[in-house]
């Protein structure tokens, strides 16, 4: 399969058709190899246990319904507008208002020579570039639910890859017991980075994220190199991000320019900055309330018009928990939020 | 001439006209409704503090030859009710918008979340404020008005928390207003303090 499209006028070639027909095919044989790692890891049953027929076909269903739930084509209806997806970003990098990073992000396109720094307890340490890391992984689409801590939420097509797929291919020692990510720090591409009059209210750079290495490893847990059939525009965190949808969004970092794997838990940037406010694990709770807000509901953006929000309650771990539940058993969500 | 009266008018519906054009033309974003009830609110606290800001206007004038003339304190009462005008829509907007009528909801978060106890308080002290605007109500209230108005200080502070309190971390134009709250309460008090010393200097 050739590599995803960086340059805004080749992938105008590639036409949405193509690129949809390109995508079922991923979507076919990614549920051919989806189920068989499903009923390995997830639901933690041997594939020699005897049962009837029947067993067999309540488990395949699950299977079937946990490889949709990763895929994400159950939820091809809900698409949040590819305008609202591209015109509503939290990027302080870029500014601390919503609408204005799609704007100040014209001139940031970055391509395939984009670098990535990977080091830590792990074997290929180096540095890569974005067409590296590309060669390393098949890239698919999965539509996910996005849930922002500030209770607002999208359904977005995103186009990328597994994480767990780079991460077996860069072969971490076991020392590694968390991946930490870093966003580019560079105020001449960002100009939210600028230390202005009142610059001392935004945030500590560079934005620094973290997981498990169990959370890395999920098969939920992805990198996205585009949104709706196109690259991602530098407001969505161009050329390279992470996508953990069953985390609020400010775990998904954006402009992904160094990846370690660490002994230690690695900062995650508003936990340092509202440590009371903003937890290390921050998976969608709604039961667990922001100390301001509640975040039983949510307000679906469902496209920019007047009436195009609706509000519906917010889903335990934002509708993943078949598939992320077990990572956080015995693990007190109220205290580790 | 320009009729000066007419500018607190024009001012104030000066935000209000360019929502409602920004909604029917989609510039407020990808969430409107959101937008707009936040600009709303943020408007009738600027123009509350610009109401607040006519008595330092008209003292500062005394060293402005050029301002003198004009009679800031007569735009206090306009200003401070397109305020409360702008603060009725923002809270009509989170009902309809936020909490969808949902009153089970409200009266939680009225309780649960300070930010929206504190602005809820600032906008119940409006009413009074407004319902005793007339020229009537002063005459009949006498010096308890002078007394009752004062309660607009206490509004303002309300709704410079509820400003801080909702931000998810950005205090740049807090801090702004911040300042300004300040500006307004240091030079009233520098005012009285003058005047008292003048008083002074008299009775010697």
């Amino acid at each position: 399969m050739k590599a995803f499209q960086f340059n805004e006028k080749e992938s105008q070639i590639t036409d949405e058709k193509v690129f949809w027909n390109r995508r079922d095919f991923i979507q076919k044989a990614g549920i051919f190899v989806g189920s068989g790692l499903i009923s390995a890891n997830v639901l933690g049953q041997s594939e020699n246990e005897e049962g009837t027929k029947q067993d067999k076909l309540i488990k395949q269903k699950k299977a079937q319904l946990l490889t949709n739930q990763i895929s994400g084509k159950d939820l091809k209806s809900e698409l949040t507008s590819e305008y609202a997806v591209t015109h509503h970003n939290n990027f302080y990098e870029f500014s601390l208002d919503k609408k204005e990073p799609s704007e100040l992000a014209k001139n940031f396109n970055p391509d395939l020579s984009w670098q990535v720094k990977i080091g830590g307890e792990v074997e290929k340490s180096g540095i890569y570039t974005l067409e590296d890391i590309l060669k390393r992984v098949s890239q698919e689409e999965r539509i996910y639910r996005l849930r922002c801590v500030e209770a607002w939420s999208m359904v977005v097509p995103w186009y990328g890859f597994q994480l767990g797929h780079l991460i077996a291919a860069l072969k971490p020692n076991s020392n590694a017991r968390y991946v930490e990510f870093k966003t580019l720090h560079d105020s001449k591409q960002f100009p939210g980075q600028k230390r202005g009059t009142f610059g001392s209210f935004s945030l500590p750079w560079p934005y620094t994220e973290g997981l498990t290495i169990a959370e890395a490893m999920n098969p939920l847990t992805f990198m996205a190199t585009g949104v709706y059939g196109k690259s991602l525009p530098g407001q969505n965190g161009a050329p390279l991000r992470l996508v953990v949808p069953w985390k609020y969004g400010f775990k998904s970092i954006k402009s992904i320019v160094a990846i370690n794997f660490t002994k230690e838990q690695p900062v995650s940037t508003w936990n340092q900055r509202l440590p009371q406010e903003y937890g290390f694990y921050a998976n969608v709770n709604p039961d667990v309330d922001h100390p301001r807000w509640s975040q039983a509901s949510e307000r679906r953006i469902t496209n920019e018009s007047f009436w195009g929000v609706k509000k519906i309650k917010t889903l335990m771990f934002n509708g993943y928990g078949d598939l992320v539940g077990n990572l956080y058993k015995g693990l007190d969500l109220k205290k580790n939020y | 001439m320009f009729p000066i009266q007419l500018l607190p008018h024009i001012l104030s519906l000066l935000p209000l006209a360019w929502l409602i054009f920004a909604i029917f033309n989609q510039m407020l974003g990808a969430d409107p409704q959101e937008k707009l009830m936040s600009d709303l609110g943020f408007w009738g606290m600027t123009i509350l503090f610009v109401s607040l800001s006519m008595r330092p206007f008209s003292i500062l004038s005394r060293y402005l030859s050029a301002f003198r003339r004009i009679s800031w304190l007569k735009f206090r009462r306009p200003f401070g009710l397109y305020s409360a005008f702008y603060l009725f829509i923002h809270f009509i907007c989170y009902l309809l918008f936020i909490l969808q009528f949902d009153w089970g909801e409200l009266t939680n978060e009225i309780i649960e979340r300070p930010y929206i106890t504190v602005g809820f308080i600032g906008l119940i002290g409006m009413i009074p404020l407004v319902l005793t605007s007339t020229k009537s109500m002063q005459r009949i209230m006498g010096r308890k008005w002078q007394k009752l108005h004062k309660l607009v200080f206490i509004i303002m502070g309300l709704s410079l928390i509820h400003f801080i309190w909702q931000s998810k971390s950005d205090l740049n134009l807090a801090t702004g207003y911040v300042i300004w709250a300040l500006a307004l309460v240091l030079i009233r008090l520098a005012n009285s303090k003058i005047i008292k010393s003048a008083e002074g200097t008299f009775r010697t």
